[in-house]
């Protein structure tokens, strides 16, 4: 699948890509039980996921549940091996490593989970956590304690909290050790799965300034995973929606907000709620009706076919069977972005 | 409603976040993981006073047994007496104190007992932990074992092991320890599945972390409460297991006594000389219970069955 | 004691007065539930707003009597003429179900595995009426109808597993209103779905209340979902009601520090936000709790008196809009940035004192 070059913003035409995945896949088996456990199936977790990410930016993977975008973070981050397809952190092919060029490797890209409370040993108290990947990498002996003092400090922690254990603090506190542990290798990319997700709304903000502000300082690319549109607005620069383990749909964030093109952009933008009454009473709603298929058995032609409320409502038979036997290429329809649909046209919702 | 307090408290309350406490409004008093245990365990009565029960045993048998002055070898003018100010626990048929040879017993047994916990736990949770932890073909392997030591009839094994070994207590020790490693290591295994796949070892692996430190740094300090709780039960099975061999005469034998010995020699002396079989009967049944209601107190302490609710 | 809400209307539907839960803990009384007082009018759907701690989940199951034994209620909940709180075990499975029902947030957890959802939506008929049971599968596949379960007829014989988060969650639903409750309480109903399929069942809420004429307290932390589902709104923090009032009033006219806070931390799906101004801190945990109000040590605006003496609900923009904040008056016309910092930093007195995380 080609990779459409509109999509690239004019001047980091020339810059190597912090990351950038070509046609990823990862596919896991299905196995009867039994002594003999044969393959009877496959779940078809990601199908085929290209984009870049450059330096100092956001690029946002968004989706529902089941649609292969934590299992797309893991599989960049080789915690996962891929099925098929390229990863390469500035320029070079991971696949290509030996398993000690990975391991250092790992001071580059690093991740912060989701779960604020799994996501820590709680058994450790937090300038261990911190310091874990500076023992781990033999960067410790030299000034390690006071790096982790600093790590604190930028992640807005006092000194004194080093010597408490994670139970002891709130949820965002926590989630900031985790980010204070993910940058003490000093990283190029920072995944973040679902980083805000677990926390609070009021706490969700600091959190969210805070990446903010690290991105700023330290000149950090991140992948942020979300379901959170509303949040992913805020802080990507760019946007990919994932659906059934393809992209669907890629843009620059607020491109992707006022000009959406596929119909589950647009079904997905419908549908997040505004916390404005009079706007949120009189939006204008796309509903998708039906469950979404199971990646162990997707849909022929595309995969968003079978809830597709212009499939169902707006396409005549013929265009329709289009739909059913050929799968939309991810290409620039003439919206300016590229987008995986047959018949593509911007709806403006918000 | 809250109560009225005096601005002097609230003052205090300022006072104690400002001095760099956890930035917590209207902290609870902060305790590390150890100390809330700590606290818990103490709060279940029946364990507490099994411990001190416990203690006290302890205590009586090394130091009592040191300070006596008849030691189980020592052979008095006094035969089959029975409980008196000079013997407390009676003599049996040759003149030796009973006393002397419970408290000695006591400590045989003891020895015993934890010998068998710590190696069973040692070897079990490592065993369990590399299973859980790599899966597939060397858990199988691993698993399989562990399996295979589970089926073999204990006493019966025991017996024939022994038998071979000789009457030394520590081999004792060894061969009912080789035996139980398998149930620890069931255990471990347990717990390290549902650890595995916790986020904080993804996160270790994303870290660079190795399988070692993985396994020694996060898996195994962690299943630590199930395993100590598993200990301890273990070393009360290891008394009465190490009773039973020494009562069908395959466990400690002569010179070396044990409690379990103590009550197979005073068999048939039941009805006419009792005091050679109940004390060191109770002493028997005293550690068991006492140890079993301090396992319990241990998996309160580490899990505590508290009904959540959300707020 | 409260005494706002005194030009309610005449007939409310569920009426709580002064309710007070407290569970004894390893750490002292923990006092989920301080003194709330609210009314439910017929047909009305009032949002309960709150994060963690806030004890809104904790009224509810007082409500519905579910509360663990040791917990220790007072106060009153006048449901149909009765105090809810004074009926014995017995009565209160009567009232459950067909007085009031409940929507839980895990689907999985309320159906039973083992049955069909057809038969558990016909037990439920069964249990409070007196029908044959050809008649409640009938009523059954009815309800499922009713909340937009696609092929009704079929998906009645169909086991939990086989069915979606969100069309268990519309079963759930369909349980719910079987018996023509008169009170619904939806406690965190879609915070576990998929925004797609949250639309979905919001949607299935709205056409159960509608055809039951049933009130609805819908308990959720998320604003937007408020917004487009409340009449009246319900802000509580710290185990009680710091504001409340309609759904345009909580919105446009915030009264209280907190809901202003609330407001500005949230990233927006229509505008695109610079910065966001969280609140620092965290809620506090409602042990031990000195004096004063909860929320004063994250406020921008406390004052001595914030420490001393915990303010009332008192009317603010009119009679039916109350806020518990002294300085309720000050905050009218004002913007969540005019009091809160775009920080990152998380310790409510640093921010407090000035410093910011350059």
């Amino acid at each position: 699948m080609s990779h459409s070059a509109a999509e690239v913003l004019p001047e980091q035409n020339e810059r190597t890509p912090v990351l950038s995945a070509r046609n990823v896949v990862k596919h896991f088996p299905v196995r009867s039980g039994g002594l003999i456990r044969r393959q009877i199936g496959e779940v078809q977790a990601v199908s085929g996921v290209s984009f870049d990410i450059y330096e100092r930016e956001t690029l946002a993977l968004v989706g529902e549940s089941g649609c292969g975008k934590s299992t797309t973070a893991r599989v960049v981050l080789n915690l996962q091996p891929a099925t098929d397809g390229e990863v390469r952190f500035e320029g070079t092919d991971l696949n290509t490593l030996n398993r000690k060029d990975l391991q250092r490797l790992r001071r580059e890209m690093q991740i912060v989970f989701q779960d604020p409370y799994a996501s820590v040993d709680p058994r450790m108290p937090v300038n261990e956590i911190i310091a874990e990947p500076l023992r781990i990498h033999g960067l410790y002996d030299k000034g390690g304690r006071d790096r982790v003092r600093e790590l604190l400090a930028t992640v807005g922690l006092r000194p004194e909290h080093g010597n408490r254990y994670p139970h002891e603090f709130s949820g965002g506190q926590r989630q900031r050790i985790g980010i204070a542990r993910a940058l003490a290798l000093r990283p190029k990319l920072l995944v973040l799965d679902e980083p805000v997700s677990a926390l609070d709304v009021s706490i969700q903000a600091g959190v969210l300034n805070l990446l903010q502000d690290l991105q700023a300082e330290f000149g950090l690319s991140y992948l942020f995973v979300s379901h959170d549109l509303s949040v992913v607005r805020h802080i990507s620069d760019r946007i990919a929606v994932m659906y059934l383990g393809k992209i669907v749909e890629t843009a620059p964030s607020e491109e992707l907000f006022s000009n959406p093109a596929h119909p589950y952009t647009q079904a997905l933008i419908s549908a997040i709620p505004v916390p404005d009454p009079r706007k949120e009473r009189t939006r204008e709603r796309i509903v998708i009706t039906g469950d979404v298929p199971s990646p162990a058995n997707p849909p022929s032609g595309c995969r968003f076919r079978t809830r597709c409320p212009k499939f169902a409502n707006e396409l005549s038979d013929a265009e329709r069977t289009k739909c059913i036997d050929e799968e939309p290429l991810l290409v620039d329809r003439g919206q300016g972005h590229p987008s995986a649909c047959h018949y593509a046209q911007v709806r403006q919702l918000i | 409603m809250p109560e009225p307090s005096t601005t002097e408290t609230t003052a205090a309350k300022r006072q104690d976040s400002k001095s760099g406490a956890v930035e917590r409004e209207f902290t609870v008093q902060e305790r590390g993981q150890f100390q809330l245990v700590v606290r818990r365990f103490f709060q279940h009565r029946l364990a507490v006073i099994s411990l001190v029960l416990l203690v006290v045993i302890v205590l009586l048998a090394y130091i009592g047994g040191w300070l006596w002055k008849y030691g189980p070898e020592d052979i008095t003018p006094d035969n089959s007496e029975a409980p008196s100010l000079e013997h407390p626990f009676g003599t049996d048929a040759v003149g030796k104190d009973m006393l002397a040879n419970v408290l000695r017993g006591t400590q045989i047994s003891l020895q015993i007992s934890v010998l068998v916990a710590i190696f069973s736990t040692v070897v079990g949770t490592i065993w369990g932990a590399v299973a859980g932890y790599y899966r597939g073909w060397v858990d199988t392997v691993l698993m399989r074992i562990s399996d295979l030591v589970l089926t073999l009839p204990l006493l019966a094994v025991a017996a024939v092991l022994a038998h071979n070994v000789g009457g030394s207590w520590w081999l004792i020790a060894v061969v009912i320890a080789g035996l139980y490693w398998a149930y620890v290591s069931r255990v471990a295994r347990g717990v390290v599945l549902s650890l595995r796949e916790k986020e904080f070892i993804e996160a270790a692996r994303a870290l660079g972390a190795g399988d070692g430190r993985i396994i020694f740094r996060h898996l195994v300090p962690n299943a630590l409460g199930s395993v100590i709780v598993n200990a301890t039960i273990l070393v009360s099975i290891g008394i009465l297991l190490e009773t039973a061999l020494s009562f069908l005469g395959f466990g400690v034998r002569a010179p070396d006594t044990s409690l379990g010995l103590l009550v197979s020699s005073a068999q048939t002396a039941v009805d006419t000389r009792p005091w050679l079989f109940y004390f060191p009967g109770l002493f028997i049944i005293l550690i068991a219970l006492t140890i079993n209601f301090i396992g319990d107190g241990l998996r309160d302490a580490f899990d505590p069955q508290q009904t959540k609710v959300r707020a | 004691m409260t005494s706002f809400d005194s030009q309610t209307t005449a007939d409310p539907v569920l009426s709580v007065e002064d309710l007070t839960v407290q569970f004894p803990s390893d750490d002292g009384l923990v006092q989920a539930v301080r003194g709330v007082s609210y009314q439910l009018d017929r047909g009305e759907v009032l949002g309960v707003v709150g994060e963690s701690g806030s004890g809104k989940s904790v009224t509810s199951m007082a409500i519905m009597g579910l509360l663990p034994r040791t917990a220790r209620v007072s106060g009153r909940i006048d449901f149909k003429g009765r105090n809810l709180l004074e009926l014995s075990e017995k009565e209160m499975t009567r009232v459950r179900g067909s007085g009031v029902a409940m929507v839980f947030q895990d689907p999985m957890t309320s159906l039973n595995p083992v049955y069909p959802v057809g038969d558990q939506i016909a037990e439920a008929i069964t249990a409070h009426h007196d029908v044959r049971k050809e008649v409640a599968r009938k009523q059954a596949v009815e309800l499922l109808d009713l909340v937009r379960i696609p092929n009704p007829q079929q998906r009645a014989t169909e086991y939990p597993h086989q069915l979606s988060g969100g069309m268990r969650q519309r079963v759930v639903i369909a349980i719910a209103i079987a018996n023509r409750p008169e009170v619904i309480i939806a406690d965190e109903p879609t915070t576990a779905l998929d925004v797609t399929v949250q639309a979905q069942v919001l949607d299935a809420l709205q056409a159960a209340k509608e055809e039951t004429g049933a009130a609805m307290v819908l308990i959720t932390h998320d604003l937007g979902v408020i917004a487009g589902q409340a009449d009246r709104v319900q802000v509580m923090y710290a185990g009680k009601v710091v504001e409340a009032g309609t759904v345009d009033d909580i919105f446009y006219t915030p009264r209280m520090p907190y809901t202003l806070g609330l407001l500005g931390s949230l990233p927006r799906l229509d505008i695109k936000s610079e910065r966001l101004t969280p609140i620092a801190g965290a809620p506090p945990s409602v042990v031990n709790m000195p004096p004063g109000c909860p929320f004063s040590p994250r406020c921008p605006m406390a004052a001595d008196i914030c420490d001393r003496e915990e303010p009332t609900l008192e009317p603010t923009t009119d009679g039916r809009h109350v806020s518990a904040c002294h300085f309720r008056d000050d905050l009218a016309g004002r913007e969540p940035t005019d009091l809160f910092n775009p920080t990152s930093v998380d310790d409510a007195e640093a921010v407090a004192a000035g410093e910011k995380n350059e």
